[in-house]
């Protein structure tokens, strides 16, 4: 039976803990008696026949009729899919996306369903290279339907290709994809690494235009969304259950198959990193050292190409599969039992190690704007109820933060970084004053429809998405991050956890009590 | 007298002396008799048969040996790796079918049943299963071909860690001793075919795979291979090197109600859909296994020259097909 994930008080006799550190790590030694580990729960066991289970979860679905009744041969049938967002990293195949796909397909298969597409549910997120999408999917459905054309990435940019299907009672306008508007059916494939995802955001935020995306994608909603892992206490899950509405009363119909996995993240010889420091061997204290001294001697290409290239061990803990809303809710149960872990409190002072990935660079560079992203963002985010930092408190990050972008993945990154930040850091006022610039420039539709490129506008997103962290926040540092491009960010550079204390203490005093969030392994605190 | 006469006669004399000496020399042991001779057989009396050491009998308990599985390692890491790579320039796929059984700490026992058209195969099959299966891999080999004379016998069983089996009927014995291989964690690599296809097209499948899964309980995995048939089938004199494609199917279990013919029946139809995977796409073989119309492997009904120019008509689809695509030349611009 796996342990649940704890907090630990430290102590003088605690040994230093680990902290990502973009594509490294390193042991801090955190301050005696006032500070606490929060460590997430042990990987629960996977299912024994996934396949099974999947196959099972169709023919049984949640309030919905059984697949194969909704399928008849003369039907429009579309399937979308994740991107390559998700899984972090990267899922060993096969992938739970590519299960679930072929056993639709074997179903439609029987049905004699001809007009089948494979839609990737990108948002505005940049297109999947095509060994991405051999990935996800597997050689054989990409063989089969890449050439025919039948499997293929929403365009969010294609006008002719969108179509209206309501509005909200708040006036938010639902615009998705055209082929999904006039399917028959609507088959969704998940992997739900956390609770954030799935549910309607899946396809109303996947198959979406800008349009459409920019009515909860801002800043206001963002800073309202208390937090992303909690779908009741988020503005943003409103606006999207909201649109879910429209999509559920006037769209196609929609038949969600969703999966949950573990927290079992990383395979041998990285595996120590999820284990508790007290409990490393010889072997792990061996394997960290070499790892730590020898990336230190790497160039940064080499080191993201190796980290980049880990294939996580996941097991599928859970399948569901209906009527969304019923079958979200369920997801949420297995996603929570392996994430949550009860918290008491909030601390002045928050730290985090960040990884070299984040939903926006897998397979790229972990630019500024995704370090801010991921640690105020993502990270601040792992928690109900309340953040684990009191408000105007301090959040500590341990990232180096370099000037770095990947020029084909995130253009408008760039020139949000040079010509944006260097205005303003303020969410709300770069909302206003540069979004639709960014959003409506040619170059970056361009890039976007037909390169590799993110949309012009997702520097805004995902500085958006760390705007609550950012106003909950007193101050931000970052230890070990380039200083000029961390100042830039509006945040504190420090040199060493010790110089970020010292500095910290300006804001939250001389004995201020400490949170750290221990990564990897997914956790959502419980912060009663 | 010539002198050509002379040389006949002395000749003549020499075998005589010769006849004489061997008649000497052999006349104390036909006088001793039984037991230096063997005995007469009595009129009216039949004697039984001795118990064959030879064909299904060959006992191979000794190939799974640790001296003789270190020499079958090398074996399979040296020589046949290089046959095959050389060869048969295989292109595996479907290995993430088995994923959910690989990531296991200890995976189940598995019996791989593969389409069977060339003695490539087998080699083909050893360096592309994965290598949790490969060092407890047994196979099946026909008792009547690869058991036949000792050196024969010792060799398969030695280099393949093959087990006789007799290719009509899995006998009581047999079936015990995969179930006892199976128990003590061996995986079988079986061929439902029974031998070689004599003309290329497949051949329908014996039930012998789906017996012994049945009787052991470990998982039939169904495999196609492509291409072996115009490397070395049956018939050629030598082997044509080409390419291969070997493609692994999800493995298969037979239900709580199914019967044996049944389930053999499901094997061959997961065998087939692989075959037409292999030439198509997988959608194409998942729409035509939906209405039962994956091109059979046995091949069309007709006989006669129509069936073999079909033949040449698929082989231009599959693995053996690509090697007679000529590769674009560019002209050399300097």
């Amino acid at each position: 039976m796996p342990r649940p994930g704890f907090v630990l008080d430290v102590d003088r006799s605690t040994p230093p803990i680990l902290f990502w550190r973009g594509e490294n790590f390193s042991l801090e030694r955190l301050p005696a008696d006032r500070s606490r580990v929060i460590y997430p729960a042990e990987p629960m066991p996977g299912l024994h026949d996934v396949d099974g289970e999947i196959r099972d979860a169709l023919l049984d679905p949640m309030d919905m009729e059984p697949l194969p009744a909704l399928l008849d041969p003369d039907m429009k049938l579309t399937i979308c899919f994740d991107d390559a967002s998700l899984t972090l990293p990267k899922m060993r195949r096969p992938d739970n996306r590519q299960r679930i796909i072929e056993a639709v397909l074997d179903l439609a298969a029987a049905a004699g369903v001809d007009d089948i597409h494979l839609i990737a549910a990108l948002g505005l997120h940049r297109r999947m290279h095509d060994y991405e999408l051999r990935h996800v999917l597997g050689d054989r459905i990409f063989d089969a339907f890449h050439p025919r054309g039948m499997l293929y990435q929403h365009d969010a940019e294609d006008h002719d290709n969108l179509a209206v299907i309501g509005e909200t009672d708040q006036g938010e306008v639902l615009e998705i994809n055209k082929r999904v508007a006039e399917s028959d059916l609507v088959v969704y494939a998940n992997v739900n690494q956390v609770a954030m995802d799935g549910g309607w955001k899946s396809i109303t935020t996947g198959v979406a235009s800008y349009r459409c995306l920019s009515f909860h994608h801002n800043a206001h909603t963002l800073q309202n969304t208390r937090s992303l892992m909690d779908r009741h206490h988020s503005d943003l899950h409103k606006s999207v259950w909201r649109m879910g509405k429209v999509l559920q009363d006037h769209g196609p119909k929609i038949f969600t198959v969703e999966t949950t996995i573990n927290n079992d993240a990383f395979p041998s010889p990285f595996d120590f990193l999820s284990k508790r420091e007290w409990e490393w061997s010889a072997k792990d204290r061996a394997l960290y050292l070499a790892t730590t001294k020898s990336l230190n001697r790497t160039p940064n290409r080499v080191a993201r190409k190796i980290f980049h290239g880990i294939e996580a061990p996941y097991a599928t803990t859970s399948v569901q599969a209906g009527f969304t809303p019923t079958v979200h809710e369920r997801t949420l149960e297995h996603v929570h039992a392996q994430h949550l872990v009860p918290v008491e409190g909030q601390t002045d002072i928050l730290t985090m190690g960040v990884p070299f990935i984040s939903p926006y660079n897998p397979e790229g560079i972990m630019n500024p704007i995704l370090v801010m992203c991921m640690g105020l963002g993502y990270m601040f985010n792992m928690y109900r109820g309340k953040p684990l930092v009191r408000e105007g408190g301090v959040v500590i990050m341990t990232h180096p933060t370099y000037r770095e972008f990947n020029p084909v993945h995130h253009p408008s990154y760039i020139d949000f970084f040079d010509e944006v930040l260097t205005d303003t850091t303020d969410p709300v006022v770069m909302g206003e004053k540069w979004e639709k610039k960014y959003a409506e420039d040619e170059w970056y539709r361009h890039l976007y429809r037909t390169g590799n490129a993110y949309h012009g506008v997702h520097p805004f997103y995902a500085w958006y998405w760390g705007a609550h962290g950012q106003q909950w926040a007193g101050r931000v540092i970052i230890v070990g991050g380039d200083p000029s491009t961390v100042r830039r960010m509006g945040f504190t550079p420090a040199s060493t956890m010790d110089d970020a204390f010292e500095i910290a203490s300006d804001v939250v005093g001389r004995s201020p009590t400490i949170s750290h969030l221990h990564l990897p392994g997914v956790l959502v605190a419980d912060v009663v | 007298m010539s002198a050509a006469d002379r040389y006949l006669r002395s000749g003549q004399r020499a075998v005589g002396r010769v006849e004489r000496a061997v008649g000497r020399a052999a006349r104390p042991l036909r006088s001793y008799g039984f037991p230096y001779r063997s005995p007469n057989v009595p009129r009216g009396v039949e004697v039984p048969p001795e118990p064959a050491k030879l064909g299904a009998a060959y006992e191979t308990e000794w190939a799974r040996g640790p001296l003789a599985r270190a020499a079958r390692g090398m074996i399979t890491e040296g020589p046949l790796r290089l046959l095959v790579a050389g060869i048969a320039n295989p292109d595996i796929t479907g290995l993430d079918r088995l994923s959910d059984l690989t990531r296991l700490d200890e995976p189940p026992p598995v019996i791989f049943a593969p389409n069977h058209h060339s003695h490539v195969d087998t080699a083909l099959m050893i360096r592309s299963i994965p290598m949790c299966w490969r060092r407890e891999l047994v196979v099946a080999a026909a008792a009547d071909y690869f058991f036949d004379k000792q050196w024969k016998a010792a060799l398969s069983a030695l280099s393949l860690n093959a087990i006789p089996i007799d290719r009509e009927v899995t006998t009581r014995r047999a079936s015990d001793m995969f179930r006892d291989l199976v128990a003590d964690g061996h995986s079988l690599l079986i061929y439902p075919e029974g031998g070689r296809s004599p003309d290329g097209w497949g051949q329908e499948f014996k039930g012998g795979a789906a017996y012994l899964s049945s009787r052991t309980g470990a998982p039939v995995v169904p495999v196609f291979i492509d291409g072996t048939g115009a490397i070395y089938g049956k018939g050629m004199k030598r082997p044509k090197p080409g390419r291969t494609k070997v493609i692994f199917g999800a493995p298969l279990q037979a239900g709580p109600d199914e019967n044996t013919r049944r389930f053999n029946t499901r094997i061959e139809a997961a065998v087939t859909r692989l075959g037409d995977e292999a030439i198509t796409d997988y959608w194409t073989a998942s729409k035509r296994a939906a209405d039962g119309s994956n091109p059979p492997l046995t091949g069309p009904e007709y006989n006669g020259w129509r069936r073999q120019w079909q033949l040449s008509e698929r082989r231009k689809l599959g693995a053996a097909g690509l090697r007679r695509r000529q590769k674009r030349r560019w002209p050399d611009l300097g």
